[in-house]
């Protein structure tokens, strides 16, 4: 699958792809990226109850939530110069923007769209509330918001883009857990940057999304991740739900044939 | 059901947290490896609501299939039995419709569906198809009724039943090209499974409403469809694997089995009430309240896999891993 998105969709002469690399090594859960994404984008409020999951009480990304940071204590027993206690993985989870995107593909009405810098994004101007992108994101980022009965999701600030600024998240983020740019570049920073961790010993860092031959044709934004995916509450192995497509329809058409078959079986009898 | 954003019920309890974080924890006995956010789905379930949708996957079968049946009978003779079953596909699709639109979060722009035409969505393709589709069952069942245009009348008439088999199938495509594990993985089954529930619910409909000697074609229908239905059935289980567990445990389950209970009863009804009208008519009734049962057990089933985080971190891992 063409690594050009943006061309794929048509555009002759169009901006370098651009994403999120976003290193959650050196992410501190300070939260800035949830609060510049609602406050640029106006996102609404979503719930200010406590989940009693360490410290995210945001619990997961949806409708309201395009940036959402997953804390997860892990109990560590005591290796070398590190004592026993727990290890704590902090990680800014946001749309992938994928290559290929089940929620652009599904989507019947031309809401959902490739823009020019190869990401993805809903127009609230056509969007009819049909829910189909919901059920068929593998990460389940986007969703419907009861408020509006529309789609909505991350649009990796399209308007700050058009204008050469990075999104508000990027902008926000103290420490440069969440880097925006061209996605090659981003894609040989994060490649070093997992060298080094790895030669300091973390033996489970791990690029998540990187790879153009991955089941999503790579994220236009992927993670630097200190353990797997799933810890994260992340797919280890997202596939794009049409990919398998020609043999839905292969067995559909199978199918309505035999029961078409079975008409004309009916319509040869004669009446006695 | 339609509640799918982040919203208050789930985040609301810190115990509820915990309640799925313990639940995970015992799910996790057969694999030691799988592990999860806090018992958090990884998916989100399809924002689509109940009754509306698993509805919307019956009376398109009905209607689909009715619309084969009408024409088959209409060309062997069988005149009461097709019009019964073109009223049945104009009923079932106009209700359908209906629940269709009211499902939608911004009804009043479902023509937007008519804005492109896209063969990667089955809701594009299933609108285009609903759209000749319906006029064509209206036109056929008008005609039928009233007696004018019996030249269109049986134009429709062929029209809807070209297309009908493609109103019965297209919602298995519509639902298993998503994310959903317990949908997605069945996709080679699921439209055989939803073809003969439809004919079952066309066929049922004809025993239900007919005396035995005028539901001829709906019989064989039935005894065509109910078999197909159960081993449709089967296969799908089977390729589902682990993922299947929602299809025979819970509620999904008791459907599923309550449907096929009443498949099984209506086929027997059917082939052994021949002569008798008020076993036809149970027959009848039975093998359209399992085609119901079917599609509403199919879409908790479904909606389930993608509530619990296990059924798409396990096979993930085990595709990512082994290569299976």
């Amino acid at each position: 699958m063409s690594a050009d998105p943006a061309g794929r969709a048509g555009y002759l002469d169009h901006p370098p792809r651009m994403g999120f690399f976003t290193d959650t090594s050196i992410c501190i859960g300070c939260k800035a990226c949830e609060v510049a994404c609602k406050e640029w984008n106006a996102v609404p409020e979503d719930g200010l109850s406590l989940s009693g999951m360490s410290y995210d009480n945001t619990v997961g990304l949806g409708a309201s939530t395009w940036r959402h940071v997953a804390f997860i204590e892990q109990p560590v027993t005591a290796v070398a110069d590190a004592a026993e206690g727990v290890r704590w993985l902090m990680a800014s989870d946001v749309c992938k923007h994928c290559t290929e995107s089940a929620c652009l593909d599904v989507c019947p009405t031309g809401a959902l769209f490739r823009t020019e810098f190869g990401t993805v994004v809903v127009q609230d101007d056509v969007c009819n509330g049909c829910g189909y992108c919901v059920g068929a994101c593998p990460f389940g980022v986007i969703a419907r918001r009861e408020e509006d009965g529309q789609a909505h999701k991350c649009t990796l600030c399209y308007d700050r883009l058009g204008a050469g600024m990075e999104p508000a998240c990027a902008k926000a983020c103290p420490t440069e857990s969440i880097q925006f740019g061209p996605l090659d570049e981003l894609r040989e920073r994060a490649a070093l940057r997992v060298a080094d961790l790895r030669a300091a010993g973390q033996d489970q860092a791990q690029l998540y999304l990187d790879d153009p031959d991955d089941g999503i044709g790579g994220g236009g934004a992927f993670f630097l991740l200190l353990d797997e995916p799933e810890v994260y509450g992340l797919p280890p192995d997202p596939v794009v739900t049409t990919r398998d497509l020609p043999s839905i329809w292969k067995h559909v058409g199978l199918a309505a044939a035999g029961l078409a078959a079975t008409g004309i079986a009916l319509g040869l009898g004669r009446r006695k | 059901m339609t509640q799918v954003e982040n919203g208050h019920p789930d985040r609301a309890p810190g115990r509820d947290g915990r309640r799925r974080r313990r639940r995970a924890e015992q799910l996790m006995v057969p694999d030691a490896e799988f592990t999860s956010y806090y018992g958090r789905p990884v998916i989100k379930e399809p924002a689509w609501g109940v009754p509306d949708v698993p509805g919307y996957l019956f009376l398109g079968g009905l209607a689909g299939a009715s619309s084969v049946l009408a024409a088959g009978a209409e060309l062997s003779g069988y005149g009461e039995l097709a019009r019964v079953a073109k009223v049945s596909a104009l009923g079932a699709i106009s209700l359908s419709a209906v629940a269709l639109v009211h499902d939608l979060g911004r009804p009043e722009r479902f023509v937007n569906m008519l804005r492109v035409f896209k063969p990667s969505s089955p809701m594009s393709v299933g609108s285009w198809l609903l759209s000749a589709y319906g006029p064509a069952a209206g036109a056929a069942a008008v005609s039928d009724l009233t007696g004018i245009l019996p030249a269109a009348g049986k134009t429709a008439t062929v029209g809807a039943a070209l297309l009908g088999p493609a109103i019965a199938t297209y919602t298995a495509a519509l639902i298993c090209d998503t994310a959903v594990p317990g949908w997605h993985e069945g996709h080679r089954e699921m439209p055989y499974l939803f073809a003969s529930s439809a004919s079952c619910a066309a066929a049922g409909l004809g025993l239900l409403t007919l005396p035995t000697a005028a539901a001829r074609p709906a019989r064989t229908l039935a005894t065509l469809g109910a078999p197909a239905e159960l081993v449709a059935k089967r296969l799908l289980l089977r390729r589902l694997g682990d993922i299947a567990e929602p299809y025979e445990t819970g509620r999904p389950g008791q459907l599923l089995r309550a449907a096929e209970l009443l498949t099984v009863g209506g086929l027997a009804g059917a082939v052994l009430g021949r002569r008798n009208r008020a076993v036809s008519a149970l027959a009848g009734a039975s093998l359209l309240a399992a085609s119901a049962l079917t599609r509403f057990g199919v879409f908790e089933a479904g909606m389930a896999t993608a509530r619990d985080p296990k059924y798409t971190i396990i096979p993930q891992r085990r595709r990512r891993d082994h290569g299976e």
